[in-house]
């Protein structure tokens, strides 16, 4: 049964993902991060799903400011159109900064491999 | 594999290869909507996603009450980020 929440399409090197900060952003999946989008709200909720174009899914969402923006406060749980994002806050705790580095520079090896 | 010869810091033949160098280094990085960013590079990628620690946001805004147009700075520390494109 190929599972269809999850592409394969795992190339030569790195995990489950082409793109490590997909991968990256997987490990996230059921923390709590805020969502600021280009048009200033920012949504808190459950990290739930993440794709290759940095799409969102999120569970049990607040919005920042809800006085501001009411027009989400009878809403639960959002997609996320990755284009309409400007930052995702993230809980320091759960981000490993050693392997992120590292697996940045490993990609950064593949992708030089990859251009001559 | 290709640049197997170079040593541990690779080589510096395109411009992301720049960016690379300043991994775990703090950073400061100007958006489009006059705003700038300076905290620690974590990651990034080809699309030149960033992911920074101990990120300190400011955007510039102009008083619309001011008629000297006074430039005003909004600044915020804002822990950790992912910045897309």
């Amino acid at each position: 049964m190929p599972d269809m929440a999850e592409p394969r399409k795992s190339s030569s090197t790195y995990g489950r993902d082409d793109d490590p900060l997909t991968y990256f952003f997987k490990t996230l999946i059921d923390h709590e991060v805020t969502v600021e989008l280009k048009n200033d709200i920012q949504i808190r909720g459950t990290l739930k799903s993440v794709d290759q174009y940095l799409n969102i899914k999120l569970d049990d969402i607040q919005v920042v400011e809800e006085l501001k923006y009411p027009h989400l406060s009878s809403v639960k749980n959002v997609f996320i159109r990755g284009s309409v994002v400007r930052y995702v806050h993230l809980p320091a705790a759960a981000v490993d900064v050693p392997l992120l580095e590292d697996a940045t520079r490993r990609e950064a090896a593949n992708q030089a491999g990859k251009g001559k | 594999m290709a640049d197997a010869e170079e040593g541990p810091t690779g080589s510096v033949s395109e411009p992301l290869d720049l960016v690379r160098l300043l991994l775990d280094e703090v950073v400061f990085v100007k958006l489009r909507g006059d705003r700038e960013l300076k905290g620690r590079l974590y990651a990034y990628d080809s699309h030149m996603n960033l992911v920074l620690g101990d990120v300190v946001e400011t955007i510039y805004l102009i008083d619309e009450d001011d008629e000297d147009e006074d430039i005003k700075t909004t600044t915020k520390k804002v822990g950790n980020v992912i910045c897309p494109r």
